[in-house]
């Protein structure tokens, strides 16, 4: 802000302060003309107004709050450009990348100055670190052994995973169930850290190139692959087609995890069992997207989240 | 003041009537859309699964509909009246003043049906679209023009303290709407605000509070100031009270917008400022408090036989309450707990139900017998049952809201000793929920109260016409 409107503010709001003190101070003193006590000597459609003076205890509080509205301005952030005399900021706002904010981070504690923020992230840091550090320091298949851990990992859980996945780990349409050790990208606990990481995105790209005719018959073949059944023409038809599935799914349809490839012979299906779901989803594609949660959480978190995940299907 | 009868102009009195009878129509029309988003929140199968029926697009609509029309109606009705019989003479342009009255009514039909069907700006309060912005701009000048024009060709040498409140709304509402309703058109239904980001939050909210603080604040307080005193027939304890706390509130409530945006990427400095201009206006609004209460100093036995006074004077309790709480929650550390809770909703609505519909009743209680030619309501009785379903309401309302938005905020803030969060979200929702059928079933009093008076009213409108003419006959002051 330049030091105009700096300049600007500090007036209008000194002056709003300032003048409601000024009007009390003549409010105080009878200047009426009229004796105290008596009426206005106006009236309007039958009601009058007594001169009576303000309520002393109700002067006090006025004085009391404005007292306390300048320390305050004096304190902190309010008039303009001036930081007040603390130092204090709610946060290191302004900052647009992660560097410039562990850059302001680092200034302020330099400084001296109280970032608010930054304050309670560092007293978070030091108390909860070195619980998070031990669990950590523990392999997942041990760690699903410990009950307090994966209370922790539950709760964890609930907070940033359960939007998608359900509070019970099951999923929805589009979003895989945790519980059933059927994995898209493996399933063993290093691959479940990746998958937190890392994030995923999974590409099923539309195969309306095949046309109408062409979908119908990769669809019956689909389905045929997990004991659907399906007319034969169709099926026999679709097979062929298969080729082009298989560079992902695999010539038996069995996925692949390395691609993050469905299994297709499982009858556990994401976008629905139903034939008009895997029409759409062969026709017009699909996009899933699992957000990493490496900046959100940090490793150790994930870890634990890991060993709660781990433990839904390894119990 | 029967001595002055004689002089007393051929008042403008229709179009007060035209806005007292819509104030009580569309009260029960936005308190019962109100009762049904309480409802929706407990049962949300309500929505009949119908995009029309969903919370989202009934919630403006109930905003609107008892801000904007039953609070708007009142505001129009008492100040129309109160600025000529305080000024002792007919309004400024009868023209205007049924333009005025055709075109609110044409805007909250526009937002009865717009909304509904989903056209919104998604600004809190605002959420109008531009055409029905202009009519409402337009309107709001006219209404302007009238009430300054009736006030310039007063016959009386000064202006009564219930017409700087009634002023100082208007004039204000004016800039707010026309400030904060800027926007590019892209076709007739939908159009982008002028502001972005940060600058688009502290417009909404320095809006959004002066709605409050202009609206449903200086509005009725120039309704207090002119009721209360009339209807206990007493004088205005402290003329200099009245200069202080007007001067004070008008000059502080504009600067109390960013407390609404506590925390967020608006800078520092503002959010400050919100605060610190939003603790000191706590006092100048007991100043408006203690006038009105005060005005009842010998009269306070009146309160026994009379449920319109009774109204009132309660009314004017919840508004100290609200406009304590409001200052302690505008208090960065307190907001912390209470933001995004149902607190919040507790407090609007111990503001809006407490002090704005009781205000608002009461008057139009006043109001009705007087416009119509009657001696007094066809029933005290219902009005006293009016007065106790109201109270109970919206003390259900309130404490119903109290107990589950700090739960929310103690829930949310709730850690384990490995500093994860206790409670999950929806954890917080189902603990929530007896409280939301405590506030539905404290709407429903509301609503019955509503229907009462909506009965009151009809009976006293209908009723055989008193001999005398009501035009001529100045109300017992």
């Amino acid at each position: 802000m330049s030091s105009f409107w700096s300049i600007w503010i500090s007036i209008i709001s000194l002056g709003t302060i300032m003048g409601c003190f000024l009007l009390l101070r003549w409010c105080l003193k009878n200047k009426t003309g009229v004796t105290e006590g008596d009426d206005m000597h106006h009236e309007f459609d039958g009601i009058v107004e007594i001169n009576n003076p303000l309520p002393k205890w109700w002067t006090y509080l006025f004085y009391a709050c404005i007292v306390w509205g300048l320390a305050y301005l004096a304190l902190y952030p309010g008039l303009g450009n001036f930081e007040g005399m603390l130092g204090w900021k709610s946060s290191n706002q302004g900052v647009l990348t992660l560097e410039e904010s562990r850059a302001a981070v680092a200034k302020a504690k330099a400084e001296g100055k109280i970032v608010q923020y930054d304050r309670e992230i560092a007293h978070a840091k030091q108390k909860y670190d070195p619980i998070f550090d031990e669990y950590a320091s523990r392999p997942i298949p041990e760690l699903i052994n410990d009950p307090e851990a994966l209370k922790v990992g539950q709760r964890l859980f609930l907070q940033n995973c359960s939007q998608c996945h359900g509070s019970d780990a099951r999923g929805q349409l589009g979003f895989p169930n945790l519980t059933d050790n059927d994995w898209l990208y493996g399933g063993t606990p290093e691959k479940i850290k990746e998958t937190l990481l890392g994030g995923r995105s999974g590409q099923m790209p539309s195969w309306a190139s095949f046309g109408e005719q062409g979908v119908k018959e990769v669809v019956a073949y689909t389905l045929s692959l997990s004991g659907r059944e399906v007319d034969a023409g169709l099926k026999a038809a679709g097979e062929s087609r298969f080729a082009t599935c298989s560079a992902c799914h695999g010539s038996d349809g069995k996925g692949n995890q390395m691609l993050g490839a469905p299994n297709l012979t499982d009858n556990i299906w994401l976008y629905g069992a139903t034939e008009e779901s895997v029409t759409e989803t062969v026709m017009n594609g699909r996009n899933g997207v699992m957000p990493s949660f490496k900046d959100r959480l940090g490793e150790n978190k994930v870890h634990v989240v890991a060993a709660y995940i781990y433990s839904l299907s390894h119990k | 003041m029967s001595e002055m009868s004689h002089t007393l102009p051929n008042y403008n009195y229709k179009v007060v009537r035209q806005f007292a009878v819509m104030t009580v129509i569309w009260g029960i029309v936005g308190m019962s859309v109100g009762v049904l988003l309480a409802a929706q929140l407990i049962w949300p199968e309500l929505n009949f699964e119908t995009p029309w029926l969903t919370y989202s697009r009934l919630r403006p609509l109930h905003t609107n509909a008892v801000i904007f029309a039953f609070g708007g109606c009142a505001l129009f009705a008492t100040s129309y009246y109160v600025v000529q019989r305080t000024c002792q003479t007919k309004l400024f342009s009868d023209k205007l003043a049924t333009f005025t009255f055709w075109g609110w009514q044409a805007v909250i039909l526009s937002a009865a049906i717009s909304l509904p069907l989903g056209y919104t700006t998604s600004k809190e309060y605002a959420e109008l679209e531009w055409p029905i912005d202009i009519l409402i701009a337009v309107v709001w000048i006219a209404y302007l023009i009238n009430f300054f024009g009736t006030l310039v060709i007063r016959r009386v040498s000064h202006i009564y303290v219930a017409n700087w409140f009634f002023g100082a709304f208007i004039i204000t509402v004016a800039v707010l709407h026309i400030g904060n309703s800027m926007a590019v058109p892209v076709s007739l239904t939908k159009s982008y605000s002028l502001y972005a980001g940060a600058v688009d939050a502290i417009m909404q909210w320095w809006y959004g509070h002066n709605a409050v603080g202009f609206f449903l604040t200086a509005g009725f307080l120039g309704m207090m100031y002119y009721f209360v005193p009339k209807q206990a027939e007493r004088p205005v304890y402290s003329y200099r009270l009245s200069v202080i706390h007007f001067w004070a509130l008008i000059s502080l409530y504009i600067w109390a917008g960013p407390h609404h945006l506590h925390y967020t990427a608006l800078p520092d400095w503002t959010q400050s400022l919100g605060m610190v201009m939003s603790i000191i206006l706590f006092v100048p609004s007991w100043g408006g408090m203690i006038n009105g209460i005060m005005t009842l100093s010998g009269a306070w036995h009146k309160l026994r036989t009379d449920p319109i006074l009774r109204f009132l004077i309660v009314s004017l309790s919840f508004y100290g309450m609200s406009t304590f709480e409001g200052p302690m929650m505008s208090i960065k550390t307190v907001n912390a707990l209470s933001h995004y809770t149902d607190w919040t909703i507790g407090h609007v609505h111990s503001g809006a139900l407490g002090w704005v519909a009781m205000v608002s009743i009461g008057s139009i209680y006043h109001l009705i017998p007087v416009l119509f030619g009657q001696p007094k309501m066809f029933s005290t009785r219902l009005i006293n049952v009016h007065f106790w379903l109201t109270t109970i309401g919206v003390v259900l309302y309130i404490v119903a809201m109290w107990i589950s938005g700090i739960m929310q905020g103690l829930m949310w803030r709730a850690i384990n000793d490995d500093g994860t969060l206790t409670y999950s979200f929806v954890e917080s929702v189902e603990a929530s929920m007896p409280y939301y059928f405590m506030r539905f079933l404290g709407g429903c009093f509301i609503v019955v109260g509503m229907l009462i008076m909506a009965y009151n009213v009809f009976k006293t409108v209908s009723a055989p016409k008193s001999e005398k003419n009501a035009q001529a006959e100045p109300q017992p002051a």
